[in-house]
């Protein structure tokens, strides 16, 4: 368990230097933390390197620090099948949270950064069709964050949603995913 | 010629401007539950597909974050609902990891029985489904039949037939019932005959064989890029479980193979299921004979609810502690987890953050179901559609799990 700890450690700052922080190991799982344009290259790096083979992709999910900051998260759960390790990469975001879409090393990608995209409003660059997956075309927020009510916001058809004016994100508009 | 039907296509319709837009489901048998596709026609040729998922999208992720740990194991149930106790399972092991703590032994066999009971179950559904979606009634009523006596089981050990969450942090709600021993061996021994049948109603039917064989083939390449997991990905010839590689519980202590087949058809992975339902009854048989005797509930009255109900009737403390975790939950130490098992759709994952409350910060669910349905983007470009009802069959969705 420590000798593929230092090695995964080892190999990743021999690539990468001081920019991917490590955060230990815990539960089965070794962590770390990277920087949001650096994603696809460590992603990369982690599938095509000959002793750590991280091939599958086990998930993508967001998460709302809501009000820490910087705010949001975008987390990434990797296996490697051949040495039966797992490793947890976590990329902290700002507002409006923006990283680097992974479905060019995983074609698997592509519906788990819609759900993101959909429940927490993280915009996934390079993602060829960036559209919602459970809420409908034309929901207005993300109902992921924590500052979205769990019982969604009053109108015609829902009567028992919270009070309050629906969220703007004028700078996430649904309409303008490249 | 004749004339093509008028579309009105999104941007850029001239390359499509022969084909048909087609909608199938929300509402339709073949789909298995509320799934609809978006296809586009050329004939019988799927030029492309938009699967379009929630419909039944209930936030169980967003739910969870106003429940206390306990309240969670019905929602999991709800997830897959063909094989509740795995979801349950891995959601308790989830939990024990942060806390640190380890169900006593012979909860750990009564979780592994209950699972492998319930892979035996959903398999038996998609095993009758798949070739009722390909024109062959017979095989799902003779399924059912045995999918019944399941039931009974099931209902016998927690009062449920369907939702039974009867998992616990820490341990199982209760002992096994009087009785349940005979019944469940009379069930390990009718079982593999019935298994028997079904392969001799099916490997021999030649519109089933041809309707499945070299259909909808997945490398085993394919299968990792795309995310494919379970029985799905072991039918392309990846040998990979993870009651195996990574043993949780006491499957360290049990001998089963894994069932792995190199085709990556439609075929393979039918197969595949139907041999993993033959190892599943030899696991539960050696469940039953190395089941030890001793607490099926872990021992920490801040967590669990003492067996001993006296206890809460003469001890001032044990009042207090019993008040407390019904009304507010217990703590779990600040932290995060990745705890994953093998459901019988794949790796079903759950992704805790805690903040040191009684309710998490936040969970995710890697939902096996949501990762093998996307790989129908993968398979059926350029099929007919009658092969891509045989491949969504045989990739085995469960809706209520791809849509959380």
């Amino acid at each position: 368990m420590s000798a593929e700890t230092s090695l995964i450690r080892t190999l990743i700052a021999e690539r990468f230097g001081e920019a991917i922080e490590e955060l230990g190991f815990s539960h089965g799982v070794h962590a770390f933390a990277v920087p949001p344009d650096m994603i696809v290259e460590l992603c990369r790096f982690l599938k095509k390197h000959p002793a750590l083979r991280f091939d599958f992709l086990s998930d993508i999910c967001g998460v709302d620090h809501y009000p820490e900051m910087p705010r949001y998260e975008a987390v990434y759960h990797l296996y490697s099948l051949p040495n039966k390790w797992r490793v947890r990469i976590k990329c902290r975001l700002g507002d409006p949270p923006r990283v680097q879409s992974v479905t060019g090393v995983w074609r698997t990608a592509n519906w788990h950064e819609r759900e993101a995209w959909d429940m927490y409003g993280i915009r996934f660059e390079g993602h060829p069709d960036l559209r919602r997956i459970y809420m409908w075309e034309g929901f207005e927020g993300f109902p992921q964050r924590k500052d979205f009510p769990l019982r969604g916001y009053k109108d015609k058809l829902n009567p028992f949603g919270a009070e309050g004016p629906p969220p703007t994100q004028p700078d996430l508009a649904t309409n303008d995913i490249p | 010629m004749t004339e093509v039907t008028e579309l009105s296509l999104p941007e850029a319709d001239a390359p499509h401007a022969r084909e048909v837009l087609l909608n199938l489901g929300p509402q339709h048998p073949s789909t298995h539950g509320v799934l609809r596709l978006v296809l586009e026609l050329d004939g019988e040729y799927v030029a492309r597909v938009d699967p379009h998922i929630g419909y039944l999208h209930r936030g169980t992720e967003k739910l969870a974050e106003s429940f206390t740990y306990t309240q969670i194991f019905p929602l999991t149930d709800r997830l897959d609902y063909l094989c509740p106790p795995s979801n349950n399972l891995a959601f308790a092991l989830a939990v024990e990891k942060l806390l640190g703590i380890e169900a006593p032994i012979r909860a750990q066999y009564i979780r592994v029985l209950m699972a492998e009971l319930a892979r035996i179950s959903g398999h038996l559904l998609i095993i009758g489904a798949l070739p009722m979606d390909l024109g062959a009634m017979t095989a799902l009523l003779y399924a059912m039949r045995e999918r019944e006596m399941i039931m009974d089981l099931m209902e016998m050990i927690s009062g449920a037939r369907m939702h039974t969450s009867f998992c616990r942090v820490g341990g199982v709600r209760e002992d096994l019932p009087d009785g349940f021993f005979p019944k469940i061996r009379e069930f390990c021994d009718i079982f593999p005959n019935r298994i028997r049948d079904y392969e001799r109603l099916l490997e021999n039917n030649r519109v089933f064989l041809k309707r499945t064989q070299g259909i909808g083939v997945i490398s085993a390449a394919d299968g990792i890029d795309l995310g494919l997991s379970g029985p799905n990905l072991r039918a392309s010839g990846v040998d990979w479980d993870i009651r195996r590689d990574e043993p949780y519980e006491i499957y360290d202590r049990l001998a089963f193979n894994v069932i792995t087949r190199d085709e990556g058809d439609c075929y393979a992975r039918w197969r595949c299921r139907v041999e993993e339902m033959r190892e599943s009854v030899r696991i539960i048989e050696q469940c039953l004979d190395q089941m030890p005797d001793g607490p099926f509930q872990i021992d920490m009255p801040t967590i669990a609810f003492p067996v001993d109900k006296d206890r809460v009737h003469c001890s001032m403390e044990a009042l207090i502690q019993h008040f407390d975790l019904s009304a507010y939950g217990f703590k779990v130490p600040k932290g995060e987890v990745y705890s994953a098992i093998e459901a019988p759709k794949g790796e079903l994952g759950f992704y805790i953050i805690s903040d040191g409350s009684p309710k998490p910060f936040r969970m995710k669910v890697r939902a096996p179901s949501f990762v093998n349905l996307q790989a129908l983007f993968g398979v059926t470009n350029a099929r007919y559609l009658a092969d891509m009802i045989a491949v969504l069959g045989s990739l085995d969705p469960v809706m209520a799990e791809v849509d959380k």
